[in-house]
C-alpha cells in the first residue's frame, strides 16, 4: 500500500518516488533537485550510516549520501 | 569576492590561429576526469591557483595525433553551471570566456560517467548549448557493463550533435580514440536552447536586457550568461563584479517574485528532457545489479566491521606517519647538521657565516624535515580519494562531526594533524564547503601534534621525578594534554560555527561513487605536486621567518657565553618586556625567551631552554636540562618549576599557536593573512586564558 512520508523515514531497501519538495529560494533543495531529485524521481534508501545518520539512497543511478535534517523536507510516496 | 572578470576579453580568446589549440576538460566531480588528464598530459602539467581563490589550476599539454602541440586545462569538478561554490564559479567563468588569466577554450572534452549517466548529463547538456566545439568521453564503460546497462553511442551521438567516446581511463581504455578525435577539426555542435518555459524566457530576456547595460555582461547574444549569473548560488559569488553584485541579485529576486521557483522548474524540465534522450538511448535492467561496490560496501560500511575496518586502517596511516616517516626525518636532520658543519669549517668566522649556518640551513631543514610526513600522509589520502573510500570515512564519521557543526570531510584532516598541522590543513582541500573548510583549517593545529611531543616529556620529566610516581601518571597527564587538545578544537569549531559566517549552513552533500582500483601514476603525481605545493609556498615564508627569529635571537650582539649572549639578544630582551605579561601564569622571563623562539617550532623550546640554562642537552635526553630546571629560583628564592608551572606552561602548549610552518601554510590555503592572524589570535589568547586559570586558579586552592 502506498503511503506518504518523508524521505529520511524511508526504511532501508524501500523505494518510493518524490511526491513534493519545498521550492523557492533555498539554494540547498535546488542542488539537491540539480542531483535529480526532482518531484516524479524514483529514490530508495540503500543504508543508513553505522550512527543512522546520514543516509545513502540511489536516484537516476547515482549514490548520494545525505543528512536526515536535509531529507525531512522531501515528501514521498512509498512503493 | 574578486573584481577581475568584467571586461571584455575578446583580445584573448579571439585570435586563435597564433597560439595553440585550448582543450578543456569538463565534467562532474568523481567521473575519472583527473585520471583522463594525467594520462593525457602525464608529468608535462602544472599546478597553480586562480588568482585571488584556492580554487587549483591545473594545466598541461598533450600532442595531438599530426604531433600539433595542444594546451590542456582540467578544470574543477562541476554538477551545474549554476555555481554553488568558488570551484564552479571558475568552470562557468572560463568556458564563457570571462577570465583573463584563461582565455574561452576552443573545445571542450566533456567527460562523463558511464555508470551515472542521467546525472552526468545534467552539466553535459548545460555545457553544450554554450556551443563550443566539444567531445563526449563517457568513462567508466566497464562499471555501466557490469551493471547490464546498454547504451546506444551512435544514437547518443547523432541526437547530442557531438562525438561520443567510450573509455575506460583506469585501463588506458579509448585513449586513442579520444586522441583522434581532439586532433580532427571539430564543429560547434547543432545550437540548442535550454529547456526554460516561454514566460520565464520573456522575463529573463528583460532581466538580460538591464544587466547589459550596466556592464555586467559581455557575452551579448545569449540568454546563458545572463542566466547562470543570476542563478550563482555561490557564497563569495567569485567571478562577479562587486559593483554588479546588487543588479544581479535584484534579476534573481525580480524573476523569484514572478515566477516563486523558477529555477527548480528549469531542473525539472533538463531532466524531463534528458529523460526523454535516455528512454531511446539507454537500455538498463529492471532492477538494480548487486556491483562490486555493493559487495564492499556491505562489509566497509557495516555498523560493526565498517567501524573495524576504518580504525584498522587510520591505524595504519598512522603508525606509517609516525614510524615510516621517523627514519627520512633522522637523516634530513643529520643531513641539516652535515652541511651546517661543513659550512662552517668552510667558511671564516663571522656575521655571514652565522645566518647561513644557523639561519639558512637550519631553516631549510626545517622545511624539509616535514617532506617525509607529507609525502606519506598524501599517499593515503590519494589512495583513500582514488579508490572511493574518502566519501566512506566521511559517511561514517559524519555524524560525530555534526555535533561541533563541522561535516565528515573534516574527519581526516583533523585526525592528520596529531601528526602535524601543516600536512593537516592541506588536506582540507577536499573539503568542498567555504565555511566547513574555513573552521577546519581554523582549528586542526589545536589537535596535539609530535612537535608537542618533547615539550610535553620534558615538562612532565620536570613535573614528577621519576622515582617519584608511576609511569601511569605519566601517562595519563600526557593524555590530559590530548584530550584538552581535542575538547579545545571541537568547542571551538562550536563556537566558530555559531559566530564566524552566521547563518551560511551548508549543504552536506556526499556522492558515494563506485569503487575503483586506485590508479599509481594518479597518486604519484598528488604526492608530488602537494609536496611541491608545501616547498614552493610554505617553504619561502617559513624560510623568510626563521631568518628573522634567527636576527632576533643574534643581534644585538654581546660578549659572554651562548647564554648571555641569548639574553642580550633582541628575544632575550623581549623576554623580560614580555615577563610581568606572563607573570601571571606562572612564567619568568626565561620561559618568555624560550615561548618567544618556539614560535618558530614547539619543540624549539627544550633546545632554547638548553641554551638559556647553558646545559647540554637533546630532544632524547634531557636530565641534566630537567635538573637545572628543578633548581632554578626566582630571585626571592622560590622555585621557579613548581608543579604547578609545569602544568601551566603545558597547557600553554596544547593551545598556543606556536608554529611558523602553520602560519605560513594557513596563509596559503586561505590566501591572505587575515586568518592566519586571527588563528594566532584566537589561540594565543585561548592558551594565555587557559594557563591563566591553571595557575591562579592552583595557586588559590594552595598548590
Amino acid at each position: 500500500m502506498s503511503v506518504t512520508t518523508i524521505l529520511s523515514d524511508l526504511a532501508v531497501g524501500n523505494t518510493a518516488v518524490i511526491q513534493d519538495m519545498p521550492t523557492g529560494h533555498d539554494a540547498h533543495l535546488t542542488r539537491l533537485r540539480e542531483l535529480g531529485l526532482v518531484p516524479g524521481t524514483r529514490v530508495r534508501l540503500v543504508r543508513r550510516a553505522p550512527l543512522g545518520d546520514p543516509i545513502e539512497i540511489s536516484v537516476r543511478g547515482s549514490r548520494i549520501a545525505m543528512r536526515c535534517s536535509e531529507a525531512q523536507h522531501i515528501k514521498i510516496l512509498t512503493e | 569576492m574578486s573584481a577581475v572578470v568584467t571586461e571584455t576579453n575578446s583580445q584573448v580568446s579571439g585570435d586563435t590561429s597564433s597560439r595553440e589549440t585550448l582543450v578543456a576538460l569538463v565534467g562532474n566531480p568523481n567521473c575519472g576526469k583527473s585520471t583522463l588528464f594525467n594520462i593525457l598530459t602525464g608529468l608535462k602539467q602544472k599546478v597553480a591557483n586562480y588568482p585571488g581563490v584556492t580554487v587549483e589550476k591545473r594545466e598541461g599539454t598533450c600532442f595531438s595525433q599530426h604531433g600539433k602541440k595542444m594546451r590542456l586545462i582540467d578544470l574543477p569538478g562541476a554538477y551545474s553551471l549554476n555555481a554553488r561554490s568558488p570551484d564552479e564559479a571558475v568552470v562557468r567563468d572560463v568556458l564563457m570566456g570571462r577570465r583573463h588569466d584563461t582565455p574561452r577554450p576552443d573545445v571542450v572534452v566533456l567527460v562523463a560517467d558511464a555508470s551515472n549517466l542521467e546525472r552526468n548529463l545534467y552539466l553535459a547538456t548545460q555545457v553544450l548549448e554554450l556551443g563550443l566545439p566539444a567531445i563526449l568521453v563517457l568513462n567508466m564503460m566497464d562499471i555501466a557493463d557490469a551493471k547490464q546497462w546498454r547504451i546506444d553511442l551512435a544514437l547518443l551521438s547523432e541526437r547530442l550533435g557531438v562525438p561520443v567516446i567510450p573509455m575506460q581511463a583506469t585501463a588506458e581504455k579509448g585513449i586513442i580514440e579520444l586522441k583522434a578525435a581532439m586532433s580532427r577539426k571539430l564543429a560547434s555542435p547543432p545550437l540548442r536552447h535550454p529547456p526554460i518555459p516561454a514566460e520565464i524566457y520573456a522575463t529573463l530576456d528583460l532581466v538580460r536586457q538591464e544587466l547589459v547595460g550596466t556592464g555586467a555582461l559581455h557575452n551579448f547574444g545569449g540568454l546563458l550568461e545572463p542566466l547562470y549569473l543570476i542563478s550563482d548560488h555561490d557564497p563569495e559569488h567569485y567571478g562577479i563584479d562587486d559593483a554588479h553584485l546588487s543588479r544581479i541579485t535584484a534579476g534573481h529576486d525580480a524573476l523569484e517574485k514572478q515566477f516563486p521557483g523558477w529555477e527548480d522548474v528549469l531542473v525539472a524540465a533538463r531532466y524531463e528532457s534528458i529523460e526523454k534522450l535516455l528512454h531511446d538511448v539507454l537500455r538498463r535492467p529492471e532492477r538494480e545489479e548487486s556491483t562490486l561496490t555493493d559487495k564492499l560496501d556491505a562489509v566497509l560500511l557495516h555498523p560493526f566491521w565498517g567501524w573495524a575496518c576504518l580504525l584498522g586502517f587510520l591505524g595504519l596511516v598512522f603508525y606509517s606517519i609516525f614510524s615510516l616517516a621517523e627514519g627520512p626525518m633522522g637523516w634530513i636532520d643529520d643531513a641539516t647538521g652535515f652541511v651546517g658543519d661543513w659550512v662552517e669549517t668552510k667558511m671564516p668566522e663571522g656575521d655571514l657565516r652565522d645566518l647561513m649556518v644557523n639561519g639558512v640551513i637550519a631553516g631549510v631543514g626545517g622545511v624539509v624535515i616535514f617532506l617525509p610526513q607529507i609525502l606519506i600522509l598524501f599517499f593515503f589520502i590519494g589512495l583513500m580519494e582514488d579508490t572511493g573510500y574518502m566519501s566512506r570515512v566521511a559517511f561514517i564519521v559524519d555524524r560525530l562531526m555534526s555535533k561541533v557543526g563541522l561535516n565528515g570531510r573534516s574527519f581526516v584532516p583533523f585526525l592528520s594533524s596529531y601528526a602535524c598541522a601543516v600536512p593537516g590543513i592541506m588536506a582540507t582541500r577536499t573539503i568542498a564547503s567555504v565555511k566547513d573548510r574555513l573552521i577546519t583549517i581554523l582549528i586542526v593545529p589545536l589537535a596535539s601534534c609530535s612537535a608537542r611531543v618533547p615539550v610535553y616529556l620534558l615538562l612532565i620529566a620536570t613535573l614528577v621525578p621519576s622515582t617519584a610516581v608511576s609511569t601511569g601518571v605519566k601517562v595519563l597527564i600526557m593524555l590530559s594534554m590530548y584530550a584538552l587538545g581535542t575538547f579545545g578544537a571541537f568547542g571551538f569549531a562550536w563556537l566558530f560555527n555559531r559566530t564566524l559566517m552566521k547563518g551560511q549552513s551548508a549543504l552536506m552533500v556526499l556522492e558515494m561513487p563506485s569503487y575503483k582500483r586506485p590508479a599509481v601514476k594518479t597518486i604519484l603525481l598528488y604526492m608530488l605536486e602537494r609536496a611541491r605545493l608545501f616547498l614552493m609556498r610554505a617553504g619561502t615564508v617559513i624560510m623568510g621567518l626563521s631568518i628573522l627569529l634567527w636576527a632576533a635571537m643574534t643581534y644585538p650582539k654581546s660578549e659572554g657565553d651562548e647564554s648571555s649572549r641569548l639574553a642580550h639578544s633582541l628575544a632575550g630582551k623581549a623576554g623580560h618586556v614580555i615577563e610581568p605579561i606572563i607573570k601571571p601564569l606562572g612564567f619568568d622571563w626565561k620561559i618568555g625567551i624560550g615561548l618567544i623562539a618556539s614560535f618558530a617550532a614547539r619543540e624549539v623550546f627544550v633546545s632554547t631552554m638548553g641554551i638559556i640554562y647553558a646545559v647540554e642537552s637533546s630532544d632524547d635526553d634531557t636530565t641534566s636540562l630537567r635538573e637545572h630546571m628543578r633548581a632554578e629560583q626566582w630571585p626571592n628564592g622560590k622555585p621557579v618549576y613548581t608543579p604547578l608551572v609545569c602544568v601551566s606552561l603545558m597547557v600553554f602548549f596544547v593551545f598556543a599557536m606556536q608554529c611558523l610552518s602553520t602560519v605560513a601554510v594557513v596563509k596559503r590555503e586561505t590566501n591572505g593573512w587575515k586568518w592566519p592572524l586571527f588563528q594566532i589570535a584566537y589561540m594565543t589568547g585561548a592558551a594565555y586564558l587557559a594557563s591563566l586559570l591553571v595557575y591562579q586558579g592552583g595557586t588559590l586552592l594552595g598548590f
